[in-house]
Parts: structure tokens; C-alpha cells; sequence
């Protein structure tokens, strides 16, 4: 079971957090000025990379927060946690070890 | 059974304390120390059970948790009563203790006479991939004929038919260093890891003492000491030590991620004193800072014709049988080996009063000193010979042999009697546990074998496991391993002991040359799963030729004991056939368990109301008294409707709905989801995530919310009250309460961290008590304290705070069946209480309590829809013809943006209408499809179906909602509705079907 690293409580059991899908997608401010085929690609389309994926999780049975991180979704292998709000980190995925 | 090939001395039996079990019915006589295999063995039973497809006989292959051939059905507590038996034990590990109970398994009518052994005969049938090509066509032959004769003909064990009666526990550990394996590499390293007395080490061993090969060996020498000497003293230096546990019986299964590894410790079946209450096994949750594997190697067996023959076994478990068991498994062995290591099992047999020849595929050339070992020792020695074929059916008689000539013929032919074979075919690194935790495995030419390569873990392994063989520098391994696990960078400091060399190395043979036809000779590579070589080449020349491919062709592997001894030899031969290097055919990919885990174990004590707890409200004590009958309603236990004596349902359910609409109902709602929006930022919160307009109602005011994804789709609906200026009382469906709350919570916390809101669920803390029906408020009046119940100061849709009963309460007059109602929000600890006087009161006014039954039929009688019901994740307000309360003024709410999406405003979306059957008593499927016109071909177009149905007693017929493709268009219109046996016709109506009659909901 993996371990993940809330920042706020720190490591905890896997089975504490839920994944709630790819991170850094901003709702757009003023959705009524949207065009239809960007809401849709806001809705629905993600970029489902090999490799490092920035999602977001909530530590459900924990804290409640959510927060964001980087996975390495061939390896599972949690590269960095942060908190929501904050840049995407700059981590290579060799730092990452299951 | 007496014990006949019982030595007269030695072994780490205890003779002092003999015991029996019981065997097919006979008794079995041994002592304490004795596995079930070894009093076989020691009564002279190498017949042990028979084998999967072919039902051979079949006896002991190996002395421990690889054995694929003796496989028992044990009885660990009979005096129990029948029905308990634990299938597929390896005779090998099962503990002998008294009053044990082991039956043989797969055959009829027993072991010695099988009427299944004619699959041995019919096996040109059994090919590989005959489950591919026999058992194609029909497809309804596979459940009615095929699978229950296959059932029955190939098997292992039968399950168990009474219910587990075991109770097995569960423990969570943590340590620096995890040692998995107490042999020599591994005791070395816990003693290495755990010197500093400070770094917590766990010891984990699946055998019932530590010593690992070593309890097999009596002449290496440790130290100038007898190597049994060492690990007692290293033993008791490591129990001395507060900062090491050891944990023997404790199979290490499965190494997940970050070090996380679970293994389970037998507890009480090896105990015939085990007192009452005591766990089985433990399931133990380790997570470990660093991990050692020193999980030693596997033997490999010999391919040869009827190399399963009873009476042949591994060379080192023939060893292990006679040093550590004092067990003589023949008078007349023949080692046969490609191996050194047996010749130790030839020379320790021989001594033990055997008559012993050794057969060796090398030439003498490629032989090491053990060569001139045995012969000094006077035990004829042929070299570079083969292995023909083995004689005998239920007891190996004796075996065929011939030279191999230089240039590959065979040789003349010679028959050695015997009753015992000990092969050797080498060792495979048993890689199970590295290969789990996702480390890279790496082929070593060498050692002909896949070695532990790239870790992906903080892990390492040592000794046999990474085909290191000679004892002392498994010994220096393991400690250089464990002074690793801590830290150490000078992994090579400290001294290690001397030891005895060890007989090493190998020639690796796949299949051993013959002169027979190959494609009549069974061989076998799988013992398990009665594959043989021919099986394997088949598969080969039919196409397959990665591994994984023909693993799952031949099943190769596949058994519960996952190729332990058949792997390489499998990967060998493919290899062969296909003339590549063996790791350009693919390594196997060993996954969790490394031997079976028992479901009791896994599980622990989340059985029954501790796996599903049942959640109650608080009247549900009073539901029961009274005779509900429960249904299950997300987590929660709902009372479903209240029968009197004669009733069912149907009765009963007309009889609740009626007096609802007549008098008075009383419903427990306390399920209902509730969450508390505070804070100065609430209302424009709920603005934003419900569609309806917020800030404007009044403190008291409730309104019915509705809430969308943002995907425009119907998520959860219900009544919010506001209770201050920044105090919203939201409830949501019953099932929905988790997701709400989470779905206002990730849009607080991440879309407008700037508001300034709490969310709070409340769900468990306020028992909810519904009154519907015209004399709801004479019920309630003389409860209430502090509340002006008038129709004026108390109008339909609104909130106030006071006290029922004395008890504080949030009083909404709300409604779900259109009749007048109130809901009750008291604490939940005097939810029954204020239930109760109510109840008793009302019984003035024809009170009757109703169940979740009655609420779906009142609701559906006025067109109240049901999240989950009238709605599946693709329904839109407007589908619900609730439009009404979407806000058009709102610049922005979650969803909104999406409702103006082309599809979801386009003509011909499904609506929802109300269905009124042809005939009125019919009542039709929920879920039923509806179609226009039912003759046309199949598949025919189907434009909406069924979401509610309902016989109503207040409407006098059968009612239903559906989502019918422009449906509030064609109200008065006849569509066709499936049923179990066609169709019937229905006129498509208003999804309300019921007016009520005086003082309404919203008078
Ligand atoms: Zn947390």
C-alpha cells in the first residue's frame, strides 16, 4: 500500500485519500463568455500523459483537505505532494520511488 | 501404521512425546517435530494423492512450502462436527500434532483404486489448450455440461461447506529492518541489522524453527561447530536482544508499495492444546524501513518419463527427510542430479543405511570434489548418464539409465531397482518476494537462473535468493546484507565466521535426453497442474512463444504453488525449443500470494456486522418492536413498511399510503443527509452551487435546492432551510450525504478558497421525524413550546426553532407527499423518546407509521422525482420539468454554463412523464424499456423507459414515471412498455397523478 504525503498531516496509508483527476484545470472565471467547444474541453478532456501526471487528492479520512501531486502513473510512484494553489514543482521523475 | 523407515536415532524429533493423526481413516504414528509428511514416510506411504488432470499417483515431491503433489484436505479441529475440512494443505508444512485429521484428495472411490486415472489413458485428449479446442461451441454447453464434468474429473480439494468458525486477528507493525527468512543468510543479517540494540528488527520465518537449510545439514561445520550450533547461538543472541522479534510459523505473502509487507503467522493449528478463542493465524502489516530477503532457492526436479512416480523426490528434501527427520524415504535410492548439492543427500542417505548409486547427467570432468567424495565413500558413481524413464505406478521400482555417448546417442540401457529417486536439477533463487516488490530481475549465464537486479524498494537480498550457495559466504552475504539495512556504508566490516564448503554448482538440463518418442513420454514439468514437456512443445509449435503466452496455454505455473519448481525448467525448454537466449522468452512475473493465503486471514475479524457494519437511526429500536421489515438504503437500515398480522407488502403499503392522505402519517427521515453552511460567506456559497437564487430568502425560509455537476447533470436535491443570516441547514439525499459534502468541499477549498464558509455534516446528530397527512399539526400541537403552528405564522417551506416535548428543536413544515406536514429535528439520543409521544398522541388522530415503501408511493402519487430514481448522472433539470428552478438571473452557478451546450438543449431529449398502463391493475417493471411500435424487427428502437412504479391505493390503479424522448409532448399518446413475457400498452400523462384534497402542503 502505498504511502502518500499529505502536507498537511504528513505520510498516511493510501486508503485514507481519494484521487479527484487532474490537477491545474482552473474553472474559467466568466464560464457564460466560453465558447462551446472550450467548455467541453474544460469538462471532459484530459491529457492523460505516461509519466508524471499532476492530480488533485483529498485526504477524505484525514485532515479532508485537498491538496495536489505528481504521480508517475507507469511507476505509481508519488513524486511530490503540494499544496493547492502552489506552482507545479519542478521534480524529475527519477526522484521517484515507490 | 507402525514406522518402519523411522531412524533409531537423530533428527529434531522429539521422541519423547509421540503422537498420531489420523490418515484416510488410519492412524499415523510420529512424534512431536514431525510434519504429516514425514510420518507418512515414516510408516512407508509415499502415495499421498492424486494429481490434478491426469489423477496419477503421486507422492512427495518436496519437504517444504513448494510441494505441488501431496496436497491433503485437513480437519484441524474435528471434535467440531463435519463440514470444516481445509482443502489443498501441503503435507510437507502441515504440523503433526494429535487429534489432526488428513484426508488424501481428488479421487473415487480412493487413493489406491481412482476410476478418474482413465484420464491417464485418455490423455492424448488433455493436450495443451484443450479447454481452447475442445469446449468451443455451444456456448450453453459450458455451464450445463462441460464445466460441471470438468469439475468433477480435474480438481483439487473440495471447499468447506459450513461456515469458517475460526476467528483470525490482525496486526499493524513497523521496524527499521524487516529480515524475511531465517536460514543462514538471514539469521546473519538480523544479527548484523539489530547490533547497535537500538534498530528494531523483525525476524520472519515460515518453518517452525530458524535454521532454514541448515536443520537439513549435519556435517557443515560454522566455526569448527556443528552448523546447528551457530544458529541456536545466534538465535539466543538475537532473542536476547529487546530491539528483535522473531517470528517463526510467519509466511512473508505479499511485498507491496513503500515497503509494505504482509505476512501471515500460523497461531493455533499447529497446537492440539489451543485454548478456546484463540486466533487461527495472524495477518501481520509490516511496514519496514529496510527490507532483507533471504528467502533462499527452490529445487529443481528432473524431466524424465514418469518422473511423478511416487517415491521420487528432491534430492535436498530426501536429505532434509533423513537428517532432520530421521526418516529413511527408501532402502534402494538412486540419486539422480545434474547438481553437486545431492551428492551431499547421497552420502548423508548412505550413512544413514541406505543403499545408495548416484547417476549424474555431468561428465565426471564437470564434477566438483563431491565427485571423489562419494566415491571415497564407496557409492558408485555413473557420469554423463541419463535418466530413460521411471518404473513402477504407485511406488517408483526402479529406473531406466543409459550413458550418453559423446556424440549425443544414447548408450545401452541399464534398469537400477530401487523405491526411492532423489533428482537434482539445480536451483532457482526463489526471486518471488524481490520480483513482488517491483524489482528488476536480471538472467545470470552462471548460474542459470534469474537473480534480484535493480531494486525499486528500499530493499536487498541475500544469500541462496540471489544464488549465493556456499555457506560461508551466504553467511557473509547475509550480515554485509543486514549491516547495509542499517545504514552502514562499510558493509564489509566485522569478521565472518569459517564454514564448511558447500557441494555448489550445476549443469542445467530442461528435458533429459532419451531415445523414446518424445511426443508419447509423459514428463513432467509441472507436477501441479500435470503439464508435461510434450504439452510445452506443443504449445511451441502452435505459435506461442512468449512465456506469459504459453503459461497460460499449458498453464504451466499457473497452480497454487506458482512454478516453484517448474519455472525455469518451463522457461528452459522454450528456450530450447526456440533456440534463444532464455531471457529473450521472458522472465514470469510473480505476483501476491507467494504461497495461499486463507480468506480467514485476509479478512480478520471484518466478518459479518463487522465487514458491512449496519447503520441505525435512532428509532430504529421502536421500528423493530413494532414489526418492520428492513431494507438496506445506502449504508442504512430503513424500515420499509410495518405489516400487521396477515399483511404483505402490497396490503400494507395501501394501508400506509391511505392513511397519510386520510389522517396521519408519522416516517422516520433521520436518514436523510444534513449538512450545516455557516459563515459570512454562506449565501453567496450556495448561490454558487445550487441553481436556485439564495440571497434573497429570509432567515426561516427553506427552499427546495436542486445541485448540478458541472457537467449540467442532476447531482443531489433537498430541502435547505436558512436558520440565520449566515446559517444554512441543507439536507441532501440519503445516499448522497458523502458525495455532497465532498463535492461543496472541493469547490470551497479549491475553486473559492476567498469564501469564508464552514461545512459541518450533521447528519448523525439530528433525529428526523416526518408528520404528513391533514391532522399532522393536531399531532403535534401539544408538543410544542416557543412555535406558532397557524397556517399564518407557520406557512409551508419555512423553519423555526423551539422545543418539542421540552427537547430543543428545528421544526420545518415541509412536505414529500403533498399532504400538510412538519418535520421534526430533534438531537438524535431523544429521537425515540419525542417518536414515541408523538406516536402515542396521534393515536387519537388514526396515526400510522409508514416505511420508505409508502414514502416512494406518496412521492410519485404528486411527481415528487427521486435523485438516483428519475435520474441516472444524465438527466437535466429541464428533462424533470424542473426549469422552474434554475435561476436565469444568476450570471454563474456550478452547471450552468454546461445547460447551454447544444446537446443538452436540443429537441428529443427524454422527459419526464408519467405512464398510466391500459390496464389499471398492472403494474409494469421499473426499468422496463418503452418502444413506439413493439412489431418491429429486434433491435428495435427504444425511446425511454421505466424509473418508477407503483401500484397507489390512493389513485386506485398502477402508476409510473419514465423518460420518454420528447415525452411532454405527447401526453394522451399509447406507448409499448416491455414486460417478462412482451409488451403492454400505456398512455403517456402528467408525472403527477394525485390531487390532494383540503388543507394541501402549500395551502
Ligand atoms: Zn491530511
Amino acid at each position: 500500500m502505498l504511502l502518500i504525503d499529505c502536507p498537511y498531516c504528513g505520510k498516511r496509508p493510501e486508503v485514507e485519500f481519494h484521487c479527484g483527476g487532474e490537477a491545474h484545470i482552473a474553472r474559467p472565471e466568466t464560464p457564460a463568455e466560453i465558447a462551446d467547444a472550450d467548455w467541453g474541453s474544460f469538462l471532459y478532456y484530459r491529457t492523460n500523459p505516461k509519466g508524471v501526471h499532476a492530480e488533485r487528492w483529498l485526504h477524505g479520512h484525514g485532515c479532508g483537505r485537498w491538496f495536489n501531486a505528481l504521480r508517475d502513473t507507469v511507476s505509481d510512484a508519488f513524486v511530490a505532494t503540494y499544496e493547492m494553489g502552489a506552482p507545479r514543482p519542478d521534480v524529475a521523475p527519477e526522484n521517484a520511488k515507490a | 501404521m507402525s514406522q518402519p523407515f523411522r531412524l533409531p536415532s537423530g533428527g529434531r524429533i522429539d521422541r519423547k512425546r509421540p503422537l498420531s493423526v489420523s490418515f484416510n481413516g488410519k492412524r499415523l504414528e510420529g512424534f512431536a517435530g514431525d510434519t504429516v509428511a514425514s510420518m507418512l514416510l515414516a510408516s512407508g506411504q509415499h502415495l499421498a494423492g492424486r494429481s490434478f488432470k491426469y489423477h496419477r499417483p503421486r507422492g512427495i515431491l518436496s519437504h517444504g512450502s513448494d510441494e505441488p503433489s501431496a496436497l491433503l484436505s485437513v480437519d484441524w479441529r474435528a471434535d467440531r462436527g463435519p463440514g470444516y475440512r481445509d482443502p489443498n494443505n501441503r503435507a510437507s508444512v502441515v504440523e503433526a500434532r494429535d487429534s489432526l485429521v488428513v484426508k488424501t484428495q481428488n479421487h473415487w472411490p480412493s487413493l489406491e483404486t481412482d476410476i478418474g486415472a482413465v484420464n491417464d489413458l485418455l490423455s492424448p485428449v488433455f493436450v495443451a489448450g484443450f479447454y481452447y479446442k475442445t469446449f468451443m461451441w455451444p456456448r450453453t454447453f459450458w455451464d450445463k455440461v462441460y464445466e460441471p464434468v470438468i469439475r468433477r474429473a480435474a480438481g483439487l480439494g473440495e471447499a468447506p461447506e459450513v461456515k469458517d468458525a475460526d476467528r483470525y486477528s490482525n496486526r499493524h507493525a513497523h521496524c527499521d529492518v524487516l529480515v524475511v527468512g531465517a536460514g543462514p543468510a538471514g539469521l546473519a543479517a538480523a544479527l548484523a541489522a539489530s547490533a547497535d540494540g537500538e534498530k528494531r528488527v523483525i525476524l520472519a520465518d515460515e518453518g517452525l524453527e530458524p535454521g532454514g537449510a541448515l536443520l537439513n545439514d549435519v556435517t557443515s561445520k560454522i566455526d569448527g561447530k556443528p552448523a546447528m550450533d551457530w544458529v541456536a547461538e545466534s538465535v539466543s543472541t538475537l532473542d536476547a536482544r529487546e530491539n528483535v522479534v522473531i517470528l517463526p510459523r510467519t509466511t512473508a505473502f505479499g511485498y507491496y508499495n513503500h515497503n509494505h509487507v504482509c505476512m501471515v503467522e500460523k497461531v493455533s493449528d499447529h497446537r492440539a492444546d489451543a485454548p478456546e478463542g484463540l486466533a487461527r493465524e495472524r495477518l501481520w502489516q509490516v511496514r519496514a524501513g529496510e527490507v532483507v530477503l533471504a528467502t533462499g532457492s527452490h529445487e529443481r526436479p528432473l524431466v524424465f518419463e514418469n518422473n511423478d512416480r511416487p517415491g521420487i523426490m528432491l534430492a535436498e528434501s530426501v536429505r532434509a527427510f533423513v537428517n532432520r527427520w530421521a526418516v529413511l524415504p527408501g532402502n534402494e535410492i538412486v540419486v539422480a542430479t545434474s547438481s553437486a548439492s545431492a551428492y551431499q543427500t547421497a552420502l548423508d542417505a548412505k550413512n544413514a543405511g541406505a543403499r545408495v548409486s548416484i547417476v549424474d547427467i555431468r561428465l565426471e570432468a564437470d564434477c566438483g570434489p563431491e565427485l571423489q567424495t562419494a566415491k571415497d565413500a564407496g557409492i558408485t558413481v555413473r557420469s554423463g548418464h541419463t535418466v530413460i524413464r521411471a518404473l513402477g505406478k504407485k511406488r517408483v521400482s526402479g529406473l531406466v539409465v543409459a550413458p550418453i555417448d559423446p556424440d549425443g546417442a544414447i548408450g545401452e540401457k541399464q534398469t537400477l531397482a530401487c523405491d526411492c529417486v532423489a533428482m537434482s536439477g539445480g536451483w532457482t533463487p526463489s526471486v518471488h518476494l524481490f520480483s513482488q516488490s517491483r524489482g528488476k530481475l536480471r538472467f545470470d549465464v552462471e548460474l542459470d537462473a534469474f537473480v534480484p537486479g535493480t531494486s525499486a524498494q528500499a530493499e536487498r537480498s541475500a544469500g541462496a535468493c540471489r544464488g549465493i550457495y556456499d555457506l560461508a559466504a551466504v553467511i557473509a552475504d547475509g550480515l554485509a546484507a543486514g549491516r547495509s539495512a542499517t545504514g552502514a556504508t562499510d558493509t564489509a566490516a566485522g569478521s565472518t565466521p569459517q564454514a564448511t564448503a558447500s557441494f555448489t554448482g550445476f549443469q542445467p538440463v530442461r528435458v533429459l535426453p532419451t531415445d523414446a518418442d518424445a511426443s508419447k513420454v509423459k514428463a513432467f514439468v509441472d507436477f501441479q497442474n500435470d503439464v508435461t514437456a510434450k504439452d510445452i512443445r506443443l504449445a511451441v509449435r502452435e505459435g506461442f512463444e512468449s512465456i506469459e503466452h504459453v503459461k497460460r496455454y499449458t498453464t504451466t505455473g499457473m497452480a497454487t504453488d506458482q512454478g516453484k519448481t517448474s519455472n525455469m525448467n518451463a522457461l528452459g525448454l522454450v528456450a530450447g525449443i526456440l533456440d534463444r537466449p532464455l531471457p529473450a522468452v521472458g522472465t514470469t512475473t510473480f505476483r501476491p500470494p507467494y504461497t495461499p493465503v486463507s480468506f480467514g486471514a485476509l479478512i480478520g475479524p471484518a466478518r459479518d456486522e463487522l465487514f458491512d457494519p449496519v447503520r441505525k437511526t435512532p428509532i430504529d429500536g421502536w421500528a423493530e418492536k413494532n414489526g418492520a421489515v428492513f431494507e438496506p438504503v445506502a449504508l442504512w437500515r430503513r424500515a420499509k413498511y410495518f405489516p400487521q398480522a396477515g399483511e404483505d407488502m402490497h396490503g400494507a403499503v395501501a394501508r400506509e399510503t391511505k392513511a397519510v392522505r386520510n389522517a396521519v402519517g408519522i416516517f422516520d427521515a433521520s436518514t436523510l443527509g444534513k449538512i450545516e453552511v455557516v459563515g459570512p460567506d454562506a449565501a453567496e456559497f450556495m448561490n454558487r452551487i445550487y441553481t436556485n437564487a439564495w440571497l434573497k430568502l429570509k432567515v426561516g425560509g427553506c427552499r427546495y435546492g436542486l445541485m448540478l455537476r458541472e457537467d449540467g447533470f442532476v447531482y443531489d436535491d433537498g430541502v435547505v432551510a436558512r436558520l440565520a443570516e449566515d446559517r444554512f441547514h441543507v439536507t441532501t439525499t440519503t445516499g448522497g450525504a458523502p458525495r455532497v459534502l465532498r463535492h461543496m468541499e472541493d469547490y470551497l477549498q479549491t475553486e473559492w478558497p476567498d469564501l469564508d464558509v464552514f461545512l459541518t455534516s450533521i447528519t448523525e446528530q439530528w433525529a428526523v421525524i416526518a408528520l404528513q397527512g391533514p391532522k399532522a399539526r393536531k399531532v403535534l400541537e401539544p408538543f410544542v413550546s416557543g412555535i406558532d403552528l397557524s397556517e399564518e405564522a407557520f406557512p409551508h417551506m419555512t423553519v423555526q426553532s423551539g422545543f418539542v416535548c421540552g427537547v430543543p428543536c428545528r421544526l420545518f413544515r415541509v412536505s414529500f407527499t403533498g399532504e400538510l406536514g412538519f418535520e421534526v429535528n430533534v438531537p438524535a439520543d431523544y429521537g425515540e423518546a419525542v417518536w414515541k409521544a408523538l406516536y402515542e398522541e396521534g393515536g387519537k388522530h388514526g396515526i400510522t407509521a409508514y416505511g420508505t415503501e409508502a414514502m416512494h408511493v406518496l412521492r410519485a402519487e404528486v411527481g415528487y422525482v427521486v435523485v438516483g430514481q428519475e435520474t441516472d448522472g444524465t438527466v437535466t433539470p429541464d428533462d424533470l420539468g424542473l426549469s422552474g428552478l434554475v435561476s436565469k438571473v444568476k450570471a454563474d452557478f456550478v452547471g450552468k454554463r454546461s445547460l447551454a451546450r447544444p446537446d443538452m438543449v436540443a429537441e428529443g431529449r427524454r422527459q419526464l412523464v408519467g405512464l398510466l398502463t391500459k390496464n389499471p391493475d398492472e403494474v409494469i417493471d421499473e426499468g422496463a424499456q418503452v418502444v413506439d411500435d413493439p412489431h418491429r424487427p429486434i433491435p428495435m428502437r427504444m425511446i425511454g423507459h421505466v424509473t418508477s412504479s407503483y401500484a397507489s391505493s390512493n389513485c386506485g390503479r398502477s402508476i409510473a414515471m419514465a423518460l420518454i424522448e420528447g415525452g411532454r409532448g405527447r401526453i394522451g399518446e399509447t406507448v409499448h412498455v416491455t414486460t417478462p413475457g412482451g409488451f403492454t400498452e400505456a398512455v403517456i400523462s402528467k408525472a403527477a397523478f394525485y390531487e390532494v384534497k383540503g388543507e394541501t402542503a402549500d395551502a
